[in-house]
């Protein structure tokens, strides 16, 4: 850990009301600035490590709100992940990380296959039995979370599907390697599909490489820093094979991991010109908003846009999502209040800590159920599950959509 | 502590708010003071005023120490405790009423201010003390440390809003202080004893809070200037203008940076200082003033003059200048922030003092603060682990604190003595300050159980 980051902490407490469970709980050990004095004080000696330590750090959803509202410039958030990474890689992998993380995660073929079970449990009307007979009672609770969490899968992942290169449309103004998801690609391929669609509409050349690997980001919460860094190496790899202007992705976990790379890499030079090449979609839509203009036609309908955590957090991207939403001719832009609060997803929280998810998705609900907005708009695969499964169970009125999916359907309304 | 006296706790605010794991405990050792920790025995969060005087009257029969704390942004050491039980009063933190016919608000104690000013704003309503960390900090931790504001030269600081209090006592009792009425001579005025009482006299359980209407208008601005001495000139010269802004902040160059550096506003990079002024009130009063304001600081050769366009813009420059404190914890990992406040006419000559003693002993000092009530924040830039300096810097505070007195100044403005500034208090008070103070703690509290330590 690094000593000086932990110590500039000054504990102001303006962290205080932008930490969702600190909002929750009001204890300072769900505090950010709490966290790092337990790390602080792991450091310097005065407190040993303890279960309930490990404990009260697994609260923090590494959202890194806090990190945006610290002037002193301290990310409580990603010293904390730093700092459970650290413990995780000394402990080593046990038997189910090594087999998620090293066996499965970084191979794209076996992670698909391992989903075609789903795709049968859902086809084959088992999936409505069991929800019917509720069945998943009787297993692991974690188990139901994430049977609850799955919206129906598409026939097949787009990796499978897409062309490694899909050609510009009219006049083509560059080359952009586009950065596949492994939950755009499983689960939300449509929003990917437009992803590349607007791209090309745009006068880009999109490059996916069918052989690229997950982005690392499993592999960090994990514990597994030199998984996450064989993932980074593949990438950067794979990608410099092809003469790009950007690298694009539509998914905001992997576009803040990737911009990471440079920094997990660090004294890598093919690493770092990755990292300044990364965009997530929204920044590249944006430079060239005028020209998207003239595609859209007119939907009516009240929108409103929460901000994954990954994107305006972690990559510092509020303005542009926003921007575009109000281009869609005939939108009723309506701000979310708390836009970006985290949702409560945070990667795998929801399943690891449900109690907590859930009150923090509650609270994001009611925000978007007091915005009168039709449809919800967002940037991250792991939000679009998160709230999926809140709005049909509260809110089912209001429709969700990843930003690619409205702006295309625009394209053809 | 003994188990038994734990389990008597719980049994009032249940176990999930006793809080005795030495992770809990660690966490609030602290409060925002720099150099202090404190471990306390055991943490409560209460969540109504019967608990706390139930948790009062226990303690008091065991002879146990009690400190409140809201939401920990003291910036003198006073929400410490050295082994004894923590009253966190976050979750009283419902708005009791708003009494749009009185013109009061009543709140628990756990209200945080901006949440209340956002509550009465709606209703064309105004509360006007906003301490630099009223998006944190507690309604009760406000009054119990009579806190000020950017809107202190106009408006006045806590202690002008508080009409009635309901204060638990040491032994538990309750007190009813003041209430709805605006004259109220009846025996003495015990609601200024409890405002800035620190905790040491009792702990609030209802606050009720004087309202006015909401200003109509307001013109935010900034003004940078080349030379630092400049912009406090100007300060006298509004003030001596007859024109009182609401709000009449100064920056100095080092905050500047440090806050342009987080914040992003367009803030100079190039000056030596810059004010930030908002005039608030009826439209054609605030044009005039904001008129008149403009004027003064060009007569005193400030290099740049901007007006906010809009209501996004001002809050954001008010934002900014809000997070100046933190903001400057970016250049060194210690900040140790005080506030003495002269009398406005000495804002200059104070200035002056701050950057001789910086220089004197070799530290680097950024000053920002509320220029217009002769309120400044000399801060510390250094780093804990660097105990020269850290002696340095205390010796140079010292001169400060020696110089604010000699113009009639105090030691404290708004932040309270705490533990951080207790060494300091009998050279202001004097003998006869400190004795009179002792005898209304021992009237309040005469075992010493309520945050003892603290003041004096």
């Amino acid at each position: 850990m690094d000593y000086v980051k932990l110590i500039n902490c000054m504990r102001c407490g303006m962290c205080l009301p932008v930490c969702p469970t600190y909002k929750e709980t009001f204890l300072e050990t769900a505090s950010p600035r709490g966290r790092v004095v337990l790390i602080r004080k792991i450091e310097e000696g005065n407190l040993e490590q303890s279960e309930q330590l490990l404990e009260y750090l697994s609260l923090c959803l590494d959202c890194q709100a806090c990190a945006s509202a610290c002037p002193s410039g301290v990310n409580a958030g990603e010293l904390v992940a730093d700092f459970t990474c650290e413990r995780k890689t000394a402990q080593g992998l046990g038997f189910t990380e090594d087999l998620i993380l090293r066996k499965l995660v970084p191979h794209p073929d076996r992670l698909e296959s391992s989903m075609t079970p789903v795709r049968v449990y859902q086809n084959s009307g088992l999936q409505k039995l069991v929800r019917t007979l509720g069945v998943l009672k009787m297993f692991p609770k974690p188990l139901g979370r994430m049977e609850g969490l799955l919206p129906k899968l598409p026939a097949k992942p787009l990796r499978q599907e897409v062309n490694e290169v899909t050609p510009a449309v009219g006049r083509e103004r560059g080359t952009v390697g586009f950065f596949l998801g492994c939950v755009m690609s499983l689960i939300f391929s449509d929003a990917s599909r437009a992803t590349i669609r607007l791209l090309s509409s745009l006068g880009y050349r999109v490059i996916t490489p069918r052989n690229q690997v997950c982005c690392g980001a499993p592999n960090m919460l994990g514990g597994d820093l030199a998984g996450l860094k064989d993932a980074a190496r593949a990438n950067i790899d794979i990608f410099a094979g092809y003469e790009v202007d950007f690298i694009v992705t539509d998914c905001g976990g992997c576009g803040a991991e990737l911009k990471k790379y440079g920094h997990h890499l660090q004294g890598s030079d093919a690493a770092e010109a990755f990292s300044t090449k990364v965009r997530d979609i929204s920044q590249i839509l944006a430079l060239h908003a005028e020209d998207l203009m003239l595609l859209l036609k007119p939907l009516p309908i009240k929108v409103t846009y929460h901000d994954p955590c990954h994107i305006a957090h972690c990559q510092g991207i509020r303005q542009e999502p926003r921007d575009l939403l109000k281009l869609i001719p005939g939108v009723e832009y309506k701000e979310l209040e708390c836009a970006d609060s985290c949702c409560g997803s945070a990667g795998t929280y929801n399943i690891g800590k449900p109690e907590m998810s859930d009150r923090i998705l509650q609270r994001k609900l009611d925000t978007v159920r007091a915005s009168g907005a039709e449809l919800l708009v967002t940037g991250n695969p792991g939000c679009l599950l998160q709230l999926k499964k809140g709005l049909a169970e509260q809110l089912p009125e209001v429709k969700i959509m990843h930003l690619t999916e409205i702006l295309a359907q625009s394209m053809d309304s | 502590m003994r188990p038994s006296f734990i389990k008597e706790l719980q049994t009032i605010v249940g176990k999930q708010y006793t809080l005795t794991d030495r992770e809990s405990l660690a966490v609030y050792g602290y409060d925002s003071t720099a150099e202090l920790e404190s471990l306390p025995g055991v943490v409560l969060l209460p969540d109504s005023g019967e608990q706390i005087a139930q948790i009062m009257s226990l303690c008091h029969d065991e002879g146990v120490c009690v400190t409140p704390r809201g939401s920990g942004t003291n910036l003198s050491g006073g929400s410490l405790s050295a082994g004894g039980v923590v009253i966190q009063t976050s979750r009283l933190n419902r708005i009791i009423e708003v009494d749009e016919e009185n013109l009061t608000a009543t709140v628990e104690p756990g209200v945080i201010t901006s949440a209340l000013h956002r509550e009465v704003e709606e209703r064309g309503l105004f509360y006007p003390p906003d301490p630099g960390s009223m998006n944190i900090s507690t309604m009760g931790g406000n009054v119990a440390e009579n806190s000020g504001g950017l809107r202190g030269l106009k408006y006045g600081v806590t202690a002008d809003y508080v009409m009635g209090l309901q204060t638990i006592l040491a032994d538990g009792e309750l007190l009813r202080t003041g209430g709805k009425v605006v004259k109220d001579v009846a025996g003495y005025s015990l609601n200024p004893l409890l405002v800035s009482s620190e905790g040491t006299l009792g702990l609030f359980t209802s606050i009720t809070v004087k309202l006015i209407p909401k200003p109509q208008a307001k013109i935010t601005m900034l003004a940078h200037f080349p030379v630092m001495a400049d912009a406090a000139l100007t300060v006298s010269a509004i003030i001596a203008a007859k024109v009182i802004p609401a709000t009449l902040e100064f920056l100095d160059k080092v905050t500047i940076k440090c806050v342009e550096d987080y914040a992003h506003v367009g803030l100079p990079l190039d000056v030596d200082a810059a004010l930030l002024i908002e005039t608030d009130g009826h439209p054609v009063v605030v044009t005039e003033e904001a008129a008149a304001v403009e004027t003064i600081c060009r007569q005193h050769r400030c290099s740049f003059f901007q007006t906010a366009k809009n209501d996004e813009e001002a809050l954001k420059l008010a934002t900014a200048r809000r997070t100046a404190l933190s903001a400057l914890a970016r250049l060194r990992p210690t900040t140790i922030l005080e506030d003495a406040t002269v009398p406005r006419s000495c804002i200059a000559a104070m200035l002056k003092v701050i950057q001789n003693t910086a220089r004197k002993y070799n530290v680097v000092i950024g000053t920002f603060g509320h220029a217009g009530d002769g309120n400044l924040h000399p801060t510390c830039l250094t780093d804990e682990r660097d105990q020269d300096e850290i002696k340095r810097a205390h010796a140079a505070f010292e001169e400060i604190f020696d110089a604010a007195i000699s113009m009639g100044g105090t030691i404290t403005g708004e932040h309270g003595v705490g533990l951080a500034k207790k060494r300091y208090l009998p050279k202001l008070a004097g003998e006869s300050g400190i004795r009179v103070m002792r005898g209304i703690k021992h009237a309040f509290d005469p075992k010493g159980i309520l945050n003892p330590g603290k003041i004096f």
